[in-house]
C-alpha cells in the first residue's frame, strides 16, 4: 500500500472518531440536566432509524397521589427548543402502564420557545383547559408534570410559561395560577423504582 | 499543586460544616404535657425553623429509631407502624402516605433533628393515643388531657378595670377572692394559656402557671371588692372581673366583706357597666365564604354525576347560616346561586367587603377514583410574590387622612395581596387541618402549599378547602348526606372559632 493511501486511510478513520466524539457530547448535553436516576437508564434502541435521547417524563404515580419521574426513550432534536418539542410531544402521549396520564386527551402543543433568559413557553391547545376532569391535585400534578418534564431535561430553562391557546391564561381548570413562571419543583415527585 | 491543596481545605471545611446543623435556643422551651404531669421539652431553631431530637422524641413516646446511613434517612417504629423520613426532602412517608414537612431532618454532631411539625404530621398518625402540638402556647399534648384555651384580656383599665377570662370549649370554673387576689380554677389538667397581660388599672397582676390551672389576679390597694361573673355558652366560658374603686368617699359605707359573690352580681343601679360586647377588640368581623366554581364552570363531576359547583354552593350557604348565628360574625358570599363569577371577581368582593378572612370551597379530584380524602391549601409564593412580600415595609407610604393625621399605606401589587398574609393564613389553614381530620378522612397531602390562584389576591387571610375527592363514587354519596356535610361545616367552623381567638389574642411581646 502506497504511502498516500495509508494517509488516507488514517484521514477517514479520524474524521469518525472525532465525529463520534462529537455526538456522544451532544448527547451528554441533552441527557445531563435529568435527575439522578433511581436506576439506569435505558440503552437507546439501537433497531430504530431516528436517534434517541433518555428523557425523564412524569405521569401519575399508579396510586394516584403523586408525580412520577420515569425514564422514557424520546427522539433526539436538534437544539434545546426542537429538543423541548419533542419531549413534550412524548409527555402528552398515554402514559405507560402502570403509570396514569395527566394531559388532558386531545391537547396539542400548539407551539414550544425558549428565551434568552432561560424562560421557556409551552403553548398549549384549548382541550388543556376544557378538557380537564379539575379539582386542585388533578390540576397540580397536570402543571408540573409539564413544568418538570420541561425543566429536568433542558438545562437551559429555568421557568415555564404555560400558555392556552397562544394566550397568558388564569387557570387550567380553576385553581392552580397560570400567570406567572413556574420554577421546577420536586414536592410532588415520588421515586419510582425502574424504567420504560 | 496549590489549587489541589485549596480544593482539600474546602472539601474538609464543607464536611466538617455542611450537614451539621448549629441552633440556638428558642425563646420559650416546649411543655409536655400527659396525664402525669408537665415537663420542659428542649428544642432548638436552625435557619428559622425549630426541631426537636429526635433521641429526646423517642423516649418521651416510646418509638424505635433506626438511621439507614446508606439511604440518608431515617426510619422511625412504633407497634409495627413505621415513619420513613428522608434527609434531603422535606417530606417523610407515614405507614406509606406521604406528608409534607417544613424541613428535612437535620443532624446536629451525633443526633438527628426533626422539625416540630414532624409530630403532629408523622408521629400522631401512627400513634395510639392523642398527640396534639400548639404552637402557640408552646405546649405538646399527649393523650387524653383536657387543657382548654384560655385567653385573658384588660378589656378596659377603668376604673372599674374590667378583665375577662375566655376558656374554650366551656369547662367548669370556680372562683374566689381572697387576700386581695382573685382566684379563677378551671377544672382541667392544664391551661393552654398563649400569652398573659400585665396588670392595668387596678389590677397589679396576673399570674398563671404556679398550679397549672389557676389563674391569680392580684388587686391593687385601692380596689374595692370586685364583681365575678361566670357565663357558659355552647363555645366557651367566660369569667368577668370587674374592680371598683374602694368606696372609701362613701365613709359610711360598711367595710367590704371578704368573700366575693360566687355567682353572678346584680347590676348596681346607680352605675351599671357598659354592655361587655362593646369592650370587646373583635377583629374578626366579616368573613367571605367563596363557594368554587359555578355558572358554566361545573368543577369536577363525579362518577354519579354529581357537580362540585352545587356542593360548595351547598356548604357554603351552611357555613354562613352556623357563623353568622353563633359567632355574629358578617359573613359575604362571593355567589350565592348558580352563576359565573371570575377569581378576580371573588378577590375583589373580598377585599372590597374589608373582611377579615376568606375561605374558598372546594371539591377535588383525582386521576385515579380510589384516592379520598379532605385537602387544606394556602399560598405558596413564587419568586415575585417572596419579593412582594419583602418589599411590603420597604414601601410603605405614609399619607395624610381625614382628621389631620397620617396613616402608613402598604405598596403591593393588587394581585400579589395574599403575600402579606401568608402567616396567618398558614395558621387558619393549619387549624382547618386539625379541625378536618377530627371528623373527616385526610387526604394524601392533608396541607399543602400551592400557588393558588383565587387565593393570591385576597388582602387578608385565607385558606382554600377541597372537602372530599368527588370522583370517589364513596365520598360523593357521603359529601351528599346531611350528616357528613354538617360535620364538615362544624370542623369548618371550629378552626374559623380557633383562628378569631389567635386573631383577638394580644400579640405575643
Amino acid at each position: 500500500m502506497s504511502r498516500t493511501r495509508w494517509l488516507q486511510v488514517g484521514g477517514i478513520v479520524l474524521v469518525f472518531v472525532a465525529a463520534a466524539w462529537i455526538a456522544s457530547r451532544v448527547l451528554e448535553r441533552v441527557v445531563a440536566p435529568a435527575p439522578a436516576p433511581s436506576a439506569a437508564p435505558t440503552p437507546a434502541v439501537p433497531a430504530a432509524s431516528v436517534p434517541h435521547i433518555i428523557a425523564t417524563l412524569y405521569y401519575g404515580t399508579p396510586d394516584g397521589q403523586a408525580l412520577a419521574a420515569v425514564k422514557r426513550e424520546v427522539p433526539l432534536g436538534e437544539g434545546p427548543r426542537e429538543q423541548g418539542r419533542q419531549i413534550l410531544q412524548s409527555e402528552f402521549e398515554e402514559a405507560p402502564a402502570p403509570y396514569l396520564s395527566l394531559i388532558p386527551r386531545g391537547t396539542t402543543l400548539r407551539a414550544f420557545y425558549i428565551t434568552d433568559r432561560g424562560d421557556a413557553f409551552v403553548d398549549l391547545s384549548a382541550e388543556a383547559s376544557t378538557m380537564h376532569p379539575g379539582g386542585s391535585t388533578h390540576e397540580l400534578l397536570t402543571v408540573y408534570a409539564i413544568v418538570n418534564a420541561v425543566t429536568a431535561n433542558l438545562a437551559s430553562v429555568e421557568r415555564v410559561q404555560i400558555l392556552i391557546d397562544g394566550k397568558q391564561a388564569d387557570t387550567l381548570a380553576g385553581h392552580v395560577d397560570l400567570r406567572r413562571p413556574f420554577e421546577r419543583d420536586t414536592v410532588l415527585v415520588r421515586e419510582t423504582k425502574g424504567t420504560q | 499543586m496549590r489549587t489541589a491543596a485549596l480544593s482539600l481545605i474546602a472539601v474538609v471545611l464543607v464536611l466538617v460544616c455542611g450537614p451539621h446543623a448549629q441552633g440556638t435556643a428558642p425563646a420559650s422551651p416546649l411543655t409536655l404535657i400527659t396525664r402525669e404531669g408537665r415537663r420542659p421539652v428542649a428544642s432548638t431553631v436552625v435557619n428559622g425553623q425549630e426541631f426537636i431530637g429526635l433521641d429526646d422524641l423517642a423516649a418521651l413516646l416510646m418509638l424505635a429509631v433506626r438511621e439507614d446511613a446508606l439511604a440518608g434517612g431515617v426510619t422511625v417504629t412504633y407497634k409495627g407502624r413505621t415513619v420513613v423520613a428522608s434527609a434531603d426532602q422535606a417530606m417523610a412517608s407515614v405507614n406509606g402516605r406521604v406528608v409534607t414537612l417544613p424541613a428535612p431532618i437535620a443532624r446536629a454532631g451525633r443526633r438527628l433533628l426533626v422539625p416540630l411539625d414532624f409530630i403532629p404530621r408523622a408521629i400522631a398518625p401512627i400513634y395510639d393515643s392523642p398527640i396534639e402540638l400548639r404552637r402557640a402556647s408552646r405546649l405538646l399534648m399527649v393523650g387524653n388531657v383536657r387543657v382548654p384555651r384560655a385567653a385573658i384580656r384588660v378589656e378596659a383599665a377603668g376604673p372599674p378595670t374590667r378583665l375577662t377570662v375566655d376558656i374554650v370549649p366551656p369547662f367548669a370554673v370556680s372562683t374566689a377572692f381572697d387576700a386581695g387576689r382573685v382566684l379563677v380554677r378551671v377544672d382541667a389538667d392544664a391551661l393552654d394559656i398563649a400569652t398573659t397581660p400585665t396588670g392595668a388599672g387596678l389590677i397589679d397582676q396576673i399570674r398563671t402557671g404556679e398550679q397549672t390551672t389557676t389563674i391569680a389576679i392580684a388587686l391593687n390597694t385601692r380596689a374595692g371588692t370586685p364583681r365575678i361573673s361566670t357565663t357558659t355558652t355552647n363555645e366557651s366560658t367566660r369569667v368577668l372581673v370587674e374592680v371598683p374603686v374602694a368606696a372609701q368617699q362613701e365613709t359610711a359605707a360598711p367595710p367590704a366583706p371578704p368573700p366575693a359573690p360566687p355567682a353572678a352580681a346584680p347590676s348596681t343601679p346607680a352605675e351599671a357597666p357598659p354592655p361587655l360586647l362593646a369592650a370587646r377588640t373583635a377583629r374578626l368581623q366579616t368573613m367571605v365564604v367563596d363557594a368554587g366554581h359555578g355558572g358554566e364552570d361545573n368543577g369536577v363531576r363525579g362518577p354519579k354525576g354529581t357537580l362540585e359547583k352545587q356542593i360548595t354552593l351547598d356548604a357554603a350557604r351552611r357555613l354562613k347560616r352556623l357563623v353568622e348565628s353563633r359567632l355574629g360574625v358578617r359573613v359575604v358570599m362571593t355567589r350565592d346561586d348558580d352563576r359565573a363569577v371570575s377569581l378576580d371577581e371573588r378577590n375583589a368582593i373580598a377585599n372590597n367587603s374589608k373582611a377579615d378572612l376568606f375561605l374558598s370551597l372546594h371539591t377535588n379530584g383525582s386521576p385515579l377514583a380510589s384516592v379520598k380524602g379532605t385537602e387544606v391549601y394556602y399560598l405558596r409564593l413564587d419568586r415575585a410574590g417572596e419579593e412582594a412580600r419583602r418589599n411590603v415595609a420597604a414601601t410603605e407610604l405614609i399619607l395624610p387622612v381625614v382628621g389631620g393625621i397620617t396613616r402608613p399605606i402598604d405598596i403591593i401589587p393588587w394581585d400579589l395581596a395574599q403575600a402579606s398574609h401568608v402567616d396567618a393564613s398558614s395558621r387558619f389553614a393549619s387549624m382547618l387541618e386539625e379541625e378536618l381530620e377530627k371528623r373527616a378522612p385526610a387526604g394524601p397531602r392533608p396541607l399543602q402549599q400551592a400557588p393558588m390562584r383565587v387565593l393570591s389576591g385576597a388582602n387578608m387571610p385565607a385558606a382554600l378547602v377541597e372537602m372530599v375527592y368527588l370522583t370517589n363514587g364513596e365520598q360523593e354519596q357521603r359529601v351528599k348526606s346531611d350528616d357528613f356535610q354538617g360535620a364538615l361545616i362544624e370542623a369548618i367552623y371550629g378552626a374559623v372559632v380557633r383562628f378569631r381567638a389567635y386573631l383577638e389574642a394580644p400579640p405575643t411581646p
